[in-house]
């Protein structure tokens, strides 16, 4: 039996047959972000209706929440429609590409403790590395599609994707710093399961251990990193007030204008759920996971989550968008040497704390 | 027919058609944009999309006849339009108009503007890339459409004056209910002003950017906002009074750059001018008829011409009208605004980057009807 605060235990080891965790971990995970993608729509709508003095969806079901199951049902009723002009192999993979990596991405997430689907050490890098190439996948549709607005799109969306990379992943650095515990740490401290363990500052279980052990969040230590991380997560997501890749009022939709039907399905879906991911690593390395009083892990940490995930939608509903030059100057000129300087503070803190 | 250029021979530059059928081009506006990257290198404007033939149909009906197309040339502001079109045929044929008659077209005309201020003001908005402003001017401007509904019968393309007056008199009621609005619209006003102008992204996207000076202006014709925001204090309420404008106190806002910001400034200042003529209307609002006592059926203004400029939302609107004696104008030519204004753009759009496009046409405000008649 596994206890509140035992070391991780994966998904795999307690259910005894690692392909049939697995197997079942995908299926829920993909169950589960499909869910995640209904929600947040509908949310998004609801929400921005709310901002904008109206009432969003209302006829579908109650409160209007099967909308975007009709939507999906809709869309994938479509007929798939293949432009002549495109780059057929780019075309056809590009929104598997943006799609794959997001799913396996989310598979990484300790949830509640202990509950993951894999727990690895670099857990952090691998999700960072997995958004990496969505861009890829970005890039593909937009070269693929044979579309002046679309290679557009897409050259501003691996701009703005690479550039904003480097702030992000000097925040989460930051964090990391202050997590890595190579000497061990007390665990659970002040009950009968506490012990000493070594914690890996790049493993996102251990990140939250850390918060736990520590007792405060890291939040509270590095607001300058988690300002700097909450931007960059919005433009690598490409919401407002950094969606350029796709400004409607420019480029008509960006890198998938040229799609329709359950292949722009795909674009959306992968959108949705980069929202989420980032928003899960931002709950994990700042506000501490799963960690809180009385309420079970994983209520904390999803409700940590779509916290973040209102601010993203209350944003998008109340900004105008960047020029793209300004976009990368605000970049490299404010957020990367913030990002340098914090992250130089960040490990002079971590030799004292 | 418009044929593309050749690109120069070191072939590092292309072209894009933005519009007719662009979502966010305003109406079936066309511009042909030769890019370096993201930079236009030029900008062509191809319009023609909406074009209706009003000048050449008001050739084939007689005077009031073409009454009911004025208001759809500029449908955001139909009611000045409209009214500018009487005013015209009045004077052609020495028509004197009621007191009350006068008041009401001013208040109607100014509701007018405000509503076509408030619809530019959301979309340019739009084309910043924020969507909630749109949702909170339209809302207002509804109840504007809502009040103009009840005295004309009509929300957007209005046909409400009539050589000699106007076709239904105001009431209680719409007296009320316009006080109640213009309280209301100087309340929301300073939200908006929290919400879109304290914005830093909003200013960074506006300040500097699209600038048209005097020179430019003068070059073009570019009248309304778009010239007073270049610091030309020209207002042809102010230089040439018409109607009743003489009456009222109201100021002409001015800045000195020329740019978006400046041309938001100006159009949110305007809206409070005209809401102050409204409310010096209402106050002075005579009793007695809305139309002469025994109105002529048939017009046949004597042999001559007329030039009658009204102050559009947009601009300087000009009627030029040719008549031969008969029921029948010889030539009508519309001067609009929009057209001058969207022509200075191949000149300003020079250099920019490709996302200041959409942003630098919305500021100018053009409404493709207008520019193709």
């Amino acid at each position: 039996m596994m206890t509140p605060h035992s070391a991780p235990v994966t998904f795999a080891e307690l259910l005894g047959q690692p392909w049939l965790a697995t197997l079942l971990g995908v299926g829920a995970i993909m169950g589960f972000l499909t869910l995640n993608v209904l929600f947040l729509i509908w949310a998004e709508r609801k929400v921005s209706g709310w901002i904008q003095r109206r009432m969003g969806p209302t006829e579908v079901g109650p409160f209007g929440t099967f909308q975007t199951l009709a939507d999906m049902l809709k869309l994938l009723s479509k007929q798939l429609i293949t432009p002549a002009h495109v780059d057929k192999p780019l075309y056809h993979l590009a929104p598997l590409v943006v799609f794959a990596p997001v799913v396996a991405a989310v598979s990484l997430f300790p949830f509640s403790p202990g509950v993951s689907i894999s727990e690895l050490d670099l857990g952090l890098v691998l999700v960072f590395a997995f958004a990496g190439i969505g861009v890829i996948g970005i890039f593909m549709a937009g070269w693929g599609s044979n579309n002046k607005y679309a290679l557009l799109g897409a050259m501003r969306s691996v701009a703005q994707n690479v550039s904003y990379e480097i702030p992000l992943i000097l925040s989460a650095l930051a964090v990391v710093l202050l997590a890595s515990h190579p000497e061990g740490i007390t665990l659970a401290a002040g009950t009968p399961e506490a012990h000493t363990a070594p914690l890996v500052g790049t493993s996102l279980a251990h990140i939250t251990l850390a918060q736990e052990a520590q007792g405060y969040w890291f939040v509270l230590v590095q607001p300058v990193a988690f300002v700097i991380y909450f931007i960059s997560a919005l433009a690598e997501t490409n919401r407002a007030p950094f969606d350029i890749p796709e400004a409607e009022s420019e480029l008509v939709a960006g890198f998938h204008t040229e799609y329709s039907g359950m292949r722009f399905a795909l674009f959306f879906f992968a959108e949705y759920t980069n929202m989420l991911i980032v928003c899960m690593v931002a709950t994990v390395l700042f506000l501490g996971g799963w960690d809180g009083p009385i309420l079970p892990g994983a209520v904390w940490f999803f409700g940590k989550t779509y916290a973040l995930l209102f601010a993203m939608i209350w944003i998008r509903w109340t900004w105008p968008r960047l020029r793209f030059d300004q976009l990368m100057r605000f970049c490299w000129g404010v957020l990367v040497p913030i990002a340098v300087l914090n992250l130089l503070g960040a490990a002079a803190l971590a030799q004292v704390l | 027919m418009v044929t593309e250029p050749t690109p120069p021979p070191d072939g590092d530059t292309y072209f894009l058609n933005m519009g007719p059928q662009h979502p966010s081009m305003h109406g079936v506006l066309r511009l042909l944009l030769e890019l370096r990257g993201e930079q236009i290198v030029s900008a062509e404007p191809i319009i023609g999309y909406a074009h209706r033939a009003h000048e050449k149909m008001a050739e084939n009906r007689n005077y009031l006849m073409f009454l009911p197309n004025t208001s759809r040339i500029d449908y955001l502001s139909g009611m000045i339009y409209n009214f500018a079109w009487c005013e015209a045929m009045e004077r052609m044929n020495g028509i004197e108009v009621p007191e009350r008659a006068l008041y009401i077209r001013t208040i109607a005309a100014e509701l007018n503007r405000i509503s076509s201020h408030l619809l530019w003001f959301g979309t340019f908005l739009l084309d910043l890339g924020g969507v909630t402003p749109f949702l909170y001017c339209f809302d207002d401007r509804e109840a504007i459409l809502d009040l103009l509904d009840t005295v004309t019968g009509s929300r957007l393309t209005y046909c409400y004056g009539r050589f000699g007056g106007v076709t239904m008199d105001v009431d209680a009621t719409f007296v009320a209910g316009t006080h109640a609005f213009l309280a209301r619209l100087r309340d929301r006003l300073p939200d908006y002003k929290r919400l879109v102008r304290d914005n830093p992204i909003f200013r960074e996207r506006c300040e500097g950017v699209g600038a048209i000076g005097p020179e430019v202006a003068f070059d073009y014709g570019v009248t309304g906002p778009c010239l007073r925001a270049a610091g030309v204090a020209y207002d042809v309420r102010r230089a040439e009074p018409y109607c009743i404008y003489d009456r009222f106190e109201f100021d002409i806002p001015t800045a000195s750059n020329g740019d978006s910001l400046d041309r938001f400034d100006v159009r949110v200042r305007e809206i409070e001018e005209s809401a102050r003529i409204i409310d010096q209307a209402l106050a002075g609002l005579p009793e007695g008829p809305i139309m002469p006592a025994k109105p002529k059926k048939r017009f046949k203004p004597a042999a001559g011409e007329l030039y009658y400029a009204v102050e559009s939302a947009r601009g300087h609107f000009g009627t030029y009208v040719v008549s031969d004696g008969s029921e029948t104008p010889v030539r009508v030519k519309l001067r609009t605004p929009s057209f001058s204004n969207l022509s200075s753009m191949p000149e300003v759009l020079r250099d920019t980057m490709i996302a200041d496009t959409i942003a630098i046409v919305g500021s100018v405000d053009v409404v493709m009807p207008e520019i193709d008649r």
